[in-house]
């Protein structure tokens, strides 16, 4: 098994032979470029502030402080981080088979839609049984929704970029038409679905706040993609596929079957996160239950390097960015998009200070 | 019922085609040029998005709507810039690039927007039709071929200027060369790198005078997101058009046709089609054309950065 993980390494080939390669040198590498990347997004977010007639300062203050004021304000945070952690650790899987699932949007309202109609369906089951079923189906419906692409990609080598941004399009019209026709909510006057049984709702775990246990199951999961990534020849297949498929292919691995596999892992961990929103946060469906966190969940992968681990880091500031962005907005009227402006920052500087070096010789087409 | 199939329908139809399809077709000829290169910019949405904007604050602040034009152009290539530096210069992932592009036209046009004109709740002046003088008022054909706006006529001069730069010039030549055997290009002593720049910077410039299309001419003002996905629908038209500026064109009306049904069909309530089905059209005819596509004459050196050593 050792062979896997050197193997591994050979993905971000050295820029520098013959430097330090350390323990201690590689952890912090491992910390000081993803950091100094955050910095210099937040720097030009606080940059863009002052030169619009804001306080620049307050990005510094607020997003990486402000955040953190009690208990409730922490939990918060964690429950943006449940989506975020999913979304980017199954990302992980597919950008490391140079899959470019662009669709985790799409995929996410696929799994609430299903977590919604298994949600509302059944009385009288117990929550032991009815919890893990809503989790289930909306793993199957986003695995499902991505594995649209991934049959396109495989049997029509249609672009999987252009096909899952498509896809999410379709996703989120047909959420519009669910809510206000087959699935909205006969007692409400708006476009909204009925109310999940309570059984279907997620348990919280630290009450009164609204955390719940899919934060616990976002971190096992992480850690489960990790060990198969980097630890199971299974994954092993998928990075080979993903590096270079002409190789894997003589190497006598199914491509297609890989393909498949890591586009339907993704899809199946944002479909999971469309679940918990819906059975753990809001409890209906709407139409706007993500403000975004499919494409956030992009940024969430990249920073980590596309190492499910890291993700679950990565996903934990994103949120902490988010949750500062709407503190802005409150408290000194600074537009909430400013964490997309942020977020795109530090995709760019992630690139600039070589955090993202994953690079394949496979065709993005 | 009758209106569907009459004459007038299929006028006004028609005429929104050639309209609607009119950014893409800005965007899809741009981006054929620096596919030729060899660049694929997925960041494309982002580039028409910030040429929206800034067409929509130039013509506030001026009051012109030829300098609302050129500052998206500006604006666009400004972008491309940042695009080709990263891809180009520093050879990061062009997807990866792409990908933040679009997260920051995005989120800094609607930051601008909800800064400086939210409240405001202004319009600008449109682009006019201008109606042909003669042919204006042919039957059927009038409407739909001779009242439209300047810009929506400039496309028919566009196709044709890129067909004979890609086709018939050196630097066409070369710049084909360049996407698909960069190596004799950089021995014949031409730089790849200022082609694959002076690709990618015509490709966003035309996106972003697509993207000012939607806030100065089709509709008149800025909306967050306004572009709803005209970028990617453009990067499928290319590969639709099998690379070609012509056939990018032909394509673009394609797509022009199903956005103008979408319009056209929503406006009949008697045929009871849930306007969802309508407004998903140009999405799944997307991904249908996706798979349609023969294969194979993708330029080979596509998406990926050039090593001199």
């Amino acid at each position: 098994m050792a062979n896997i993980d050197e193997a591994s390494t050979a993905v971000a080939p050295d820029p520098a032979p013959g430097r330090p390669t350390g323990f201690l040198f590689r952890t912090f590498e491992a910390i000081a470029r993803p950091a100094a990347a955050v910095l210099v997004a937040l720097l030009s977010g606080a940059v863009l502030l002052a030169l619009n007639g804001f306080n620049g300062w307050n990005v510094f203050d607020v997003m990486l402080f402000g955040v953190f004021q009690d208990m409730r304000s922490v939990s918060e945070i964690l429950l943006k981080a449940i989506p975020l952690i999913l979304i980017g650790v199954g990302l992980c899987v597919a950008f490391r088979c140079s899959i470019w699932n662009i669709g985790a949007e799409g995929q996410l309202y696929a799994g609430a839609v299903a977590a919604t109609v298994v949600g509302v369906a059944f009385e009288g089951l117990s929550s032991w049984i009815y919890v893990p079923l809503v989790m289930v189906a909306g793993a199957v419906a986003g695995a499902a929704w991505a594995g649209i692409a991934g049959l396109l990609k495989v049997y029509f080598k249609a672009s999987e970029i252009v096909t899952t941004i498509m896809l999410n399009y379709i996703a989120l019209i047909s959420t519009s038409y669910l809510v206000t026709g087959p699935l909205k909510d006969a007692a409400s006057a708006y476009p909204q679905s009925a109310k999940l049984l309570r059984e279907a709702w997620m348990p919280r775990i630290l009450p009164p706040t609204r955390l719940h246990i899919g934060i616990l199951v976002a971190v096992a999961l992480a850690i489960a993609l990790y060990y198969f990534l980097f630890r199971s020849s299974a994954g092993y297949a998928v990075r080979v596929v993903g590096i270079n498929p002409h190789a894997a292919r003589y190497a006598g691995m199914n491509v297609g079957r890989n393909i498949m596999l890591s586009i339907c892992i993704s899809g199946a961990m944002a479909g999971l996160a469309g679940a918990f929103e819906i059975a753990g946060v809001t409890h209906r469906l709407y139409q706007n239950i993500s403000p975004g966190y499919g494409f956030e969940g992009i940024a969430v992968a990249l920073l980590a390097n596309n190492n499910p681990i890291g993700a679950i880091f990565s996903g934990g500031l994103f949120a902490v960015l988010r949750s500062g962005s709407e503190l802005m907005q409150i408290t000194a009227q600074v537009p909430q998009v400013l964490v997309s402006i942020i977020q795109g920052m530090v995709i760019l500087s992630v690139v600039a200070f070589g955090v993202y070096r994953f690079r394949s010789t496979a065709r993005p087409q | 019922m009758d209106d569907i199939v009459s004459l007038g329908f299929l006028a006004t139809t028609l005429g929104a085609t050639w309209r609607l399809a009119t950014p893409l077709i800005f965007a899809s000829i741009g981006e054929v040029f620096s596919e030729r290169a060899g660049v694929l910019n997925i960041g494309l949405e982002g580039v028409m998005i910030v040429g929206a904007f800034a067409g929509f604050a130039a013509v506030v602040s001026t009051g012109s709507l030829p300098l609302g034009f050129a500052a998206a152009m500006l604006a666009g290539m400004a972008v491309g810039l940042v695009f080709a530096l990263f891809t180009i210069t520093i050879k990061a992932d062009q997807i990866v690039v792409g990908a933040a592009i679009n997260l920051l036209g995005l989120g800094l046009t609607a930051f601008l927007f909800r800064t400086y004109f939210v409240s405001t709740g202004r319009g600008v002046e449109v682009a006019r039709p201008i109606d042909i003088p003669g042919l204006s008022d042919l039957p059927f054909f009038g409407e739909a071929l001779f009242r439209q706006n300047l810009v929506v006529y400039s496309t028919l001069v566009l196709v044709l200027v890129a067909v004979l730069v890609l086709y018939r010039t050196s630097f066409g030549l070369t710049l084909r060369a360049v996407g698909e055997h960069p190596k004799t290009v950089d021995v014949a002593g031409r730089s790849v790198a200022a082609y694959r720049y002076g690709a990618v910077l015509i490709g966003t410039g035309l996106a972003g005078i697509g993207g000012a299309f939607l806030t100065l001419a089709h509709s008149n003002q800025f909306v967050e997101g306004i572009t709803s996905g005209r970028g990617f629908i453009a990067l499928a038209v290319v590969v639709f058009a099998r690379w070609s500026p012509l056939g990018a064109f032909v394509v673009s009306l394609l797509f022009g046709l199903f956005y103008a049904l979408q319009l056209q069909l929503q406006a009949q309530p008697a045929l009871n089609i849930p306007y969802q089905a309508l407004q998903m059209l140009p999405y799944v005819m997307t991904i249908v054309a996706l798979v349609m596509v023969r294969k194979g004459v993708t330029p080979t050196m596509l998406g990926v950065p050039y090593n001199k050593a």
